[in-house]
């Protein structure tokens, strides 16, 4: 994890590396990308490194009560800090009742957030309302963030009448347009040229905010993650890429997965200011944010942040991690360097937290869980008629004379059906 | 017909201030000089060039799209739509639906070169109209000549739907027909009766068109057949109404695409046909297609469904 080197503690985003620049021509007709400034050697040399390992930036010390680089204070708000903490443990305890729902064959799917707590809610905390949020699957924290109602993650992993999605995908597959974050899907990496897409269209409407989309370390291998880097560099999007890079896609341990120098390392073969964050660090991965949703407005760039983190729990209910990992080190990031512990440390070194409110706040947060859960688990299941809206704006004939011969077959067999699970049909 | 197609994006971009085209190539104009002229005149940050990968394009143009703002994405060659059909068939043919209408990406239009060209062999000829006719959320529409291309075009463009739009590429200087200057749109899902007739129902859309409509002049003259030929325009949804009056009235059909012959979009329209005019047909609908193989360089000729092997169709249709 953190290095402890030098530079490690102050905040820099790695514009143009040290041995590596980008020739960029100064206006379109101009021809000096052909030639122009290219430096010359007589030395044969295949190029293996720039500046490698990229060092990963931090803020709070192992035991989280001193704040390494000064330069954050400026983030340093009692208020702001305490909600972004509170809703760690939320999302923790979430977590935990979802996880033994699904155990219990209450609801389908789950995945959980164990580890990555700091890396959601620390990149939400440091972007404004109206920034757009692509998500992969592993951002719950970041929609909590935004207030959204713990009902909606109920209603929408229960697939029920009252889920916006209206039941259609897998749980977790969360989306709020209200709160700009975009419905998740499960193919791996397509948010991420959308998300250039969007961030272009804000620059060119003039919009003053930006794109965020998160994704891990694994998705990081699609086709899509190269495309909509070079995208978003050639044609200058302010759009933050939110690499989560907890060392696992599935089984898939990360030095099966790459072997540069991490997610950071290729941003600067695409010309886009990256940086190495301590994912367990909420401060770290606040200030990094902030500093590169700044960067990303002001200058019309994209921004590549890397946040270490491990991903302690299952990949999802479907898997169990103990068959190619040791529990050790499991164990280890959960009780070493787990990011909820070390931001209470932080908290409760100046007297802003103390184990009473740890108590109350993770009581108050299981009772409105249970409860949101309870009276989720209660509701009728949308219509039926549901499967067939939404393909289209407007429902073409042949949709609609398929929902019809559904509608006359269930006149016949609805017996042979869950018709009572349903909303009536109005 | 890329003059048409030129102007329908000219009048996309002067009445929607929203609308940007890019892809490989469309600042300077074009391969194919669809966008001559466009960047000179909206500017480059409305017309430009996106870096050299097609999942890339699509991914972008439904970013752009889910913003509110019109996407109209270039794939040089719809050969070469492969890499993006993930992003196609996957997530913009899905939004919608997934998201229960939260959120949708039904401003975003891709514009494809399709079809045989002579010389185009395994990877500048493909039609591939049925891999995404399978593909409930996208519409895809293919026009047979400038005024339908432009017509066509506009309204995939103010659809609320994404839309896939093929243009034959061997009709972009081809095919000139008189193409009024101003703002006009032709609806998708409709088909047209090109050739009125009552002996044989022949349908097709593109290229394929032109072929039918000397066919029906070749059966006429020596056959005595009476011929209606329907151009389907739009591929999903399809006029399966238009066709059904059609056959109910002839008895028969033939269908000819260039695209390969299983699971081509003709197998639908089989499908469908057969359903809803059972009692009404003569004769075995006849299906004259492109070949089970990939699409040679120089068997081209072999290869087509040309128009012999389709007179050849509807003499047996008639013989039958």
């Amino acid at each position: 994890m953190a290095t402890g080197m030098r530079k490690s503690r102050h905040i820099k985003i790695h514009v143009n590396g040290p041995k590596y620049s980008t020739a960029v021509p100064e206006a379109a007709g101009s021809t000096s990308y052909l030639t122009a400034n290219r430096p010359t050697t007589e030395k044969l040399l295949f190029s293996t490194q720039y500046e490698s390992p990229m060092p990963t930036y931090r803020v709070l010390s192992d035991c989280g009560t001193e704040i390494l680089n000064p330069e954050v204070n400026y983030l340093v708000n009692k208020e702001h800090l305490e909600k972004m903490y509170k809703d760690m443990l939320t999302l923790n305890v979430m977590d935990q009742i979802l996880y033994e729902s699904q155990r219990q064959g209450r609801i389908s799917f789950y995945m959980t957030n164990f580890g990555e707590e700091a890396c959601q809610i620390g990149s939400a905390g440091a972007l404004e309302p109206e920034d757009l949020i692509f998500a992969q699957y592993r951002e719950a924290g970041v929609l909590l963030y935004r207030g959204y109602d713990l009902d909606m993650f109920m209603n929408q992993c229960y697939g029920n009448e009252l889920d916006e999605g209206k039941g259609r995908q897998m749980p977790v597959h969360y989306g709020s347009k209200k709160l700009n974050f975009v419905t998740i899907s499960s193919p791996l990496g397509t948010q991420l040229p959308q998300a250039v897409g969007a961030a272009y269209q804000f620059k060119i409407s003039k919009q003053n905010r930006c794109v965020i989309t998160y994704f891990g370390e694994g998705a990081a291998s699609e086709g899509d993650a190269h495309a909509a880097f070079n995208f978003a560099a050639t044609l200058d999007c302010p759009v933050i890429f939110f690499c989560r890079n907890n060392c696992y896609a599935i089984s898939t341990p990360c030095y099966e997965q790459y072997r540069g120098d991490g997610i950071a390392g290729r941003g600067l073969g695409y010309g886009i200011p990256s940086i190495r964050v301590d994912g367990n660090d909420l401060l770290a991965v606040l200030h990094s944010t902030r500093k590169a949703r700044d960067l990303a407005i002001s200058e019309n760039k994209p921004v590549l942040i890397e946040a270490m983190t491990y991903r302690i729990g299952h990949h999802s209910t479907s898997d169990d991690s103990s068959t190619y990992r040791s529990m050790d080190e499991v164990k280890e990031w959960n009780s070493h360097n787990h990011p909820i512990n070390r931001f209470r440390n932080f908290l409760e070194f100046r007297g802003w937290w103390n184990e009473d409110m740890e108590k109350e706040w993770r009581s108050d947060a299981r009772k409105k869980i249970l409860k949101s859960f309870n009276a989720a688990e209660k509701k009728k299941k949308p219509a039926w008629k549901e499967l067939f809206y939404d393909v289209y704006h407007d429902m073409p004939k042949h949709i609609q004379k398929q929902m019809h011969e559904m509608e006359e077959h269930l006149k016949n067999y609805g017996e042979h059906y869950p018709m009572k699970d349903y909303r009536n049909q109005s | 017909m890329f003059q048409a197609i030129n102007s329908a994006l000219d009048i996309a971009l002067e009445t929607d201030k929203t609308a940007l085209v890019f892809g490989e190539d469309v600042a300077f104009g074009g391969v194919f000089r669809c966008s001559l002229g466009l960047r000179e005149k909206y500017g480059a940050e409305r017309v430009f060039n996106t870096p050299l990968c097609e999942q890339g394009i699509a991914g972008f143009g439904i970013g752009v799209a889910v913003t509110g703002a019109t996407a109209i994405a270039e794939i040089q060659f719809a050969d070469y739509i492969f890499p993006a059909f993930d992003q196609i068939v996957n997530e913009a043919a899905k939004y919608r639906y997934r998201s229960g209408n939260l959120f949708e990406c039904g401003a975003l239009t891709f514009r494809a070169p399709c079809a045989a060209v002579g010389h185009g062999a395994c990877y500048h000829s493909q039609s591939v109209e049925s891999y995404f006719a399978h593909t409930p959320g996208l519409k895809v529409v293919v026009p047979r000549g400038a005024y339908t291309a432009k017509g066509l075009l506009l309204s995939c463009i103010r659809d609320k739907d994404p839309c896939l739009f093929f243009e034959p590429k061997v009709l972009y200087r081809g095919a000139t027909d008189d193409v009024p200057d101003g703002d006009y749109e032709i609806p998708i899902g409709k088909a047209e009766i090109l050739v009125p007739g009552k002996d044989v129902t022949v349908v097709g859309w593109g290229t394929q068109i032109h072929v039918l409509r000397e066919v029906a002049e070749l059966a006429k003259e020596k056959l005595g057949v009476s011929c209606e030929v329907i151009d389907l325009m739009s591929i999903l949804p399809w006029d399966e109404d238009l066709v059904i009056e059609s056959v109910k009235k002839t008895g028969r059909i033939l269908v000819a695409h260039e695209a390969q012959q299983t699971c081509g979009f003709g197998s639908e329209i089989v499908a469908t046909i057969q359903r809803e005019c059972f009692l009404h047909l003569e004769a075995p609908i006849m299906r004259v297609t492109g070949f089970d193989t990939p699409f040679p360089h120089v068997f081209e000729p072999f290869y087509l469904p040309t128009i012999w092997r389709c007179f050849e169709g509807i003499k047996k249709l008639m013989e039958y």
